[in-house]
Parts: structure tokens; sequence; C-alpha cells
């Protein structure tokens, strides 16, 4: 009698043991994925209000912070990258000229993403489109659909990249809005680097935030509107 | 020499043209080295211009795969005797023209050692990634079909898988002109014209290619087209040359009438120079007007002629096809409408665009694949079409 | 004829052979800083490539960074203290047994194989 109950208990604790020892690396990745970081969240819509009163025509400024930010050459030969450019505008009618900069919109309806054939376009919780290099084969369909000419790909091998800006031969990339600067908490580095602070960066789903307060109170357009895409970088005095 | 050349000049000569065969291949492989090693910076292509030569053939090579099947369709669908004879012949071309296009298509890839990633992440609303599965779904079908055609015992199957095939291929075809349809953001692309287009080009630039084969191969084995039967295959292909030159002129005229997109036409039409050339020139006049002369003119219309209209109609595809593909990209994407831009990053300029050496060794490659499949195939299984006396049907 | 050939060939194996035995053991590792913060070592040599797969996916995709599993991290401890990098060199920290192993590392064409801190000194200006 006594012996089978020994058994028994040796049984159950045992099971007990190994199940424990199963689980245990399991538990301890979803804690090590949850505790450190929450990762994005649909809550936010990560977005920019570009005041074209403000951009000066011949002002470089935000595109030579993102390039320094991002590690781009800062060249403009047809094979270079670009993710930030001024375009220079002028009505043909009226002949107001304005000067803006363009870069991805961050669609909420991206076309690049629709079309990537391996989900490597693809858009973040948080609104953010991005390329994931591990899986762009570079195809460049992507850059066909783009209705902005945001994406640029690499045409040579890089070396020396920024740690924080994997870029690479081969694959295609864009303007990932700081992505890695937004994870730490910081604004884009063109926004920053505006000195008439005329890239206004934030959450277009706070309303208590200073872009979706403006927004509310100024008029502005999104390029392309009917496209439909619900782009997340917005234009003032357009 | 009699007029038949000796049996052993043929034997050499079969190797001499799989060897050329092969040296082109190999230099097209060369060319992938080269843009894997440097990246694309040694091909022409460009972040305004990004597909370029390569997407030519490649795309030549797949739309023409789709169309050499009319040929089988017209005979195990419709049950015709002539066309249900040259059905092995018409599988095997799909078969080799897909191989080397989508060659062409996976080695121009920036990464092409990852095209793993491609078959097992798969986003359902690409429709590249539909034609990963509607390319490799036509392999096997065409393979299948042959299968059936050639093994007697299969034979019973052969009104089904020729039934699989027809349906199949217009699918593929509609998906290729589908990935230029779903561009909403270009001016040259996004129109629903364009799956229909391309199954009518493909119904004509198969039937070119198929021609062309078989005229060769009849050459070949010293044997002569009836004449009843050649009239009957010209026929068709003058009627699908029109057809093709229907679809484009409607595409452009459709497009002239939007007051948008008419800057668009008139680059394309007037003032794109190499592009307005190459559509007047190289497609309406050698690629439609003179082939449709050489079929249908008075005292024409013989072997010979119908060769050369064929390989002419073949010129006129790619010339299309550039027009179509570059000219499409060269035109500045209209970003703000109603406004004049410049920037950087090419801005409101038409696109400049050099195609380089590798990339031609490249599309020759894609061709040379499918010009090795096709002669070894030719040679070693029994592709030679096997008229009964002719009987009008 | 044809034996001959083969035999010529064959013949042309052995000193290779030899030369793959000669340079195998020497197997020199430059592990940086090392130290041991995610798993023991022969965890890792089995695993690591596990990890970093996972993670990446979870970093690009939903904006998971951890600390622990960072690549960065990895590299800031495993670079070289001669020359801040895991791939200049022969015996690099990643190179070295990447080569021995005959795996090609595809990290290296997009990421940077410096160590942060010194990357930043150097383009600080």
């Amino acid at each position: 009698m006594s012996d089978i109950d020994l058994t028994r208990r040796n049984f159950l604790k045992t099971s007990a043991g190994a199940a424990a020892v199963a689980i245990a690396p399991g538990m301890m990745l979803f804690q090590v994925a949850h505790g450190e970081s929450e990762g994005a969240s649909s809550k936010v819509r990560w977005g920019m209000l570009i005041d074209t009163t403000q951009c000066k025509e011949g002002c470089n400024d935000c595109v030579t912070a993102c390039n320094k930010e991002n590690g781009l050459s800062g060249e403009t030969k047809t094979t270079d990258s670009q993710w930030i450019r001024k375009i220079e505008i002028k009505d043909v009618s009226s002949g107001r000229e304005l000067s803006l900069p363009m870069m991805c919109q961050h669609c909420e309806h991206p076309p690049c993403v629709d079309v990537c054939p391996t989900n490597a376009s693809m858009k973040r919780a948080d609104g953010i489109v991005l390329v994931d290099k591990h899986r762009c084969i570079g195809c460049r369909y992507c850059m066909m659909a783009c209705p902005y000419k945001a994406r640029s790909f690499v045409h040579e091998p890089l070396s020396d990249q920024n740690p924080d800006v994997p870029r690479g031969k081969g694959t295609v990339e864009s303007c990932t809005l700081c992505v890695h600067r937004i994870d730490q908490g910081l604004k884009p580095a063109c926004s920053e680097a505006c000195a008439n602070k005329a890239i206004l960066f934030g959450d277009l789903n706070d309303a208590n935030s200073e872009i979706a307060q403006k927004l509310r109170t100024v008029a502005s357009t999104q390029v392309r509107a009917e496209l439909g895409l619900n782009t997340g970088v917005r234009y003032q005095g357009l | 020499m009699s007029s038949h050349p000796p049996m052993y000049f043929k034997n050499h000569l079969y190797w001499v043209l799989l060897a050329a065969g092969g040296a082109v291949a190999l230099a097209g492989l060369y060319a992938v080295h080269m843009m894997e090693h440097y990246g694309h910076i040694i091909s022409g292509m460009n972040n305004q211009i990004v597909w370029g030569i390569p997407h030519v053939f490649a795309i030549f090579l797949i739309v023409a795969a789709s169309g050499v099947l009319n040929v089988a369709s017209i005979g195990s669908v419709f049950g015709k005797a002539v066309y249900k004879a040259r059905a092995p012949l018409a599988s095997l071309l799909s078969i080799a023209m897909l191989a080397g296009g989508l060659t062409v298509l996976m080695l121009d890839l920036g990464r092409p050692d990852r095209i793993i990633v491609a078959a097992t992440n798969f986003n359902f609303t690409s429709v590249f990634a539909w034609n990963v599965v509607l390319y490799s779904g036509m392999f096997s079908l065409v393979i299948v079909y042959l299968w059936t055609m050639m093994e007697r015992r299969m034979n019973p199957f052969n009104k089904a898988a020729g039934l699989a095939v027809f349906v199949w291929r217009f699918v593929l075809t509609t998906g290729t002109g589908l990935i230029f349809a779903f561009l909403v953001a270009r001016q040259a692309y996004g129109s629903a014209l364009l799956p229909p287009m391309f199954i009518v080009l493909s119904f004509a630039w198969g039937l070119a290619v198929f021609h062309v084969a078989q005229t060769v191969i009849y050459n070949w084995n010293e044997k002569t087209l009836d004449p009843a039967i050649l009239n009957r295959k010209k026929n068709l292909l003058g009627v699908f040359v029109l057809g093709s030159l229907y679809m484009v002129a409607t595409y452009h005229f459709a497009n002239m009438y939007f007051a948008h997109q008419q800057a668009f036409e008139l680059f394309i039409l007037r003032d794109g120079g190499m592009y307005t050339n190459l559509f007047w020139w190289g497609y309406v006049l050698l690629g439609n007007v003179l082939p449709l002369a050489l079929i249908f003119m008075p005292g024409m219309g013989r072997t010979r002629c119908v060769m050369a209209a064929s390989l002419l109609v073949v010129l006129g595809a790619f010339a299309l096809l550039y027009v179509f593909i570059i000219g499409g990209q060269a035109f500045p994407l209209n970003i703000f409408p109603g406004y004049e831009v410049s920037s950087s990053f090419g801005d409101g300029q038409i696109a400049t665009y050099t195609p380089s050496l590798y990339e031609f060794l490249l599309g020759f490659g894609g061709l040379a694949i499918a010009f090795i499949i096709t002669t070894v195939s030719v040679r070693v299984l029994n592709f030679m079409p096997q008229d009964k006396p002719y009987i009008s049907d | 004829m044809k034996k001959l050939f083969f035999s010529v060939l064959l013949c042309l194996c052995i000193p290779m052979a030899w030369a793959a035995d000669a340079t195998a053991p020497k197997h020199k590792l430059d592990i940086g800083r090392g130290g041991e913060c995610v798993k023991d070592p022969q965890w890792m040599r089995k695993n690591h490539m596990h990890l970093l797969k996972h993670e990446r996916d979870d970093a690009v995709r939903k904006g998971l960074r951890t600390e622990k599993h960072s690549l960065k991290n990895c590299i800031e401890c495993h670079a070289s203290t001669k020359d801040d990098s895991v791939i200049a060199r022969e015996d690099s920290f990643c190179v070295s047994c990447h080569s021995y192993e005959a795996v090609k590392i595809d990290c290296f064409e997009c990421h940077s194989g410096t160590r942060k801190s010194a990357w930043l000194q150097r383009n600080a200006k």
C-alpha cells in the first residue's frame, strides 16, 4: 500500500518537474520579449505636419540631418539613395512658388505594402512603414507602386553603416521616420534639424498632442489625397 | 554536295548550335555574377528606371510562353486536328520560354540568394506573389498536359488537362497584366485594359514564336508544311496581330481622352525621342504593318514571308515592351498636379536610362535557356507535328 | 585515355586534402571583451542564430527591442578590443567560426560589424 503511494508521489513529483523544465525556457523567452519593451502600439499613429510656409527655398537642413543620421552618402546621382528630398514647386497658373520636403508619407493604406511579394514592405502597429530588409529580395515592385517616389534601391555594396541603421546592397529602403530614434523616445532627425520648426512630429491619435491640436485648427492637405491612402505626413499651406 | 546536307553535317551543326546556346547562357550567368558582386550599379537601371532590359526580355518570354499554348488549346479544347498535331511542340515551347523568362526575372533580383524567402513568406495582396503560384502551376500543368499527349495510357486525360491549361494560361497572362494594372500611381500603368491587352498580345507573340520554331524544325527535317495548313496559320497570325494592334491603340486612345493623361501620351506618341521612334517605327511599322503586308498582300504569304513576318512580330514585341516598361517609368511621376516641380531626385524630369551590356547578357541568357531546352527536347523526343492528310475542319 | 585523365585529377586532389588538414586545427578566435550575459558559451555556440532570427523579426516588425538579445549589444562586447569589429579580420569573433564551419554570415551585408561606441566616436564630428 505504502509502496504504491510512494511511487505515485514520486511519479507526480517527476512529472511536475519535467513540465516545469519544458515550460521554463518558453516562459523566459516570453518574459524577455514582453518584460523589457512593449513594442509598437496600435494606439499610437506617428505622423508629421509640414508647414510649407516656414520651409525656406534653398535650405537643405532636413536632408543633411537625415543623411547624417541614417548614414547616406548625400550624393545625388540617379543610383544614390535619397530618403528625403527638397522639392521646389511652382503653380503653373498663378506662379506661386513653394519649397517643401518630400519623403515616405507613411500611408495608412500603403501601396508598397500591398504589392510586396514577401511582406518585407510592412506597416508597424504605430503606423510607420518600413522595409524589413531580412525579407526584401530586391524586386523593386514597391518602388514602382509608390505614388511619392519615396523609395531607393541600394545599388552598391555598403560598409561602415550606422549601427542603429542597417542598410545593404540589393534591398530597397526609404524613410523610416527614424524608427530607431522614436523607439528611444526621440524625434526624427529632420524634425529636430529644422531651424524654422516647419516639421512638426507627433502622435496623430493623441487628441492632446501638439500635432493633433494643430491639425484641428489649421488647413492641411495630404499629397495625392485622391488616392485615398490616408498619409501620416500632412502639409500645411500647400 | 546535294541539296540535302549529309547526316554528319547536321549532327555537327546540332552540337555547334547547342554550344552556341550554352555560351550565351554562360555569358548571362557571368552577368549575374557581376551584378551580384558589384550590385546593380553596373546595370543601367537606377532609382527612376527601376525595371530595365531584363524585365523586357523576361516579360516577353513569359507572355509568349502563355500565348504559344493557344496553338495547343485550339487543338485540345476546340478539337481542331491541325492544331492538335502541334500541341506537343507548343507545350514544349511554352515550358522553355517560361523557364527562360523566370530565370531572368529571378536573377535580376537585388538578392537572388534569398529566393527561398519569396517561397516561404507569402503576401496574399501582392500580385507578384500570386504570379509565383501562377507560374509554377503553369509549369507543372503543361508538363502533365505533355504527358497526357505523349504517353498513350494517359491519352484519356488529355482533354481535361488541355482545358486546365487553357484556363490557367488566361489567368496567368491576366496576372502578368495586373502587375502593371495595379500600379495606380503611375500614368503609364494603372489601367484595367492592360490584362486583356496582354492576353491578346500573348496570342500574337506566342504564335509568332511557334511559327519560327516550326519553320526551322520542318527545314531541319527536310519537310514542307502543307500549304493549306500554312495558309490557315498565317491568317490566324494576321488576325492576332490586328487584334493586338487594336488593343494597344485603344489603350493609347483612351489615355488621350483623359486631360490628365495627355502629357504622358504626347510624350510616348510625339515628344519622347527614342521611345516615340521605337513605338512608331519599331512597334507599329516593323511589328505590325510590315508583318500584315507579308501575310495578306497578294503574292505574299509563302513560307519565307510567314517566317519573316513572325520574326518581325517578335521584334515589334521587344520594341513595344521597351516603350511600355521603360518609357512608362521615364515619364515623371505626377506628384503635384498643376505644378512645375524640380528636385535632386528627378522630379518633373524625364528619367534617363542607358542599358548596360550586362543587362543584355542576362536577357539573351534567358533566350538561350529557352533555346537550349527546345533544341535538346526536339532532338531527343518526338515533337515533330504529325499531320494526317489535310481535311478542312 | 579517360581513365588516365581521371587518375591525374585524383592525384591532384591529394595535396589539397593535405592542405585542408594542415590548416584546420589552427583555429584562432578573438572574443573581444567576452562575458556571459545571455547563456553559457556552449549553448550560445549552438543556438545563437535562433535567438538572432527570432529577435530580428520582433525588433523590426513589432518594435520589440530587447537589451539582452540585441545584435548591437552582442557586438558591443564581442568586438575585438584591437579594432572594435566582429568581422574585420580572419580571427574576428564572427568570422573565425563561420569560416571554419563554412557558413555564410548574412548579417553584415546590412548591419555594421563595429562596436557602436567606437562608431559614434569616429563619426562624432
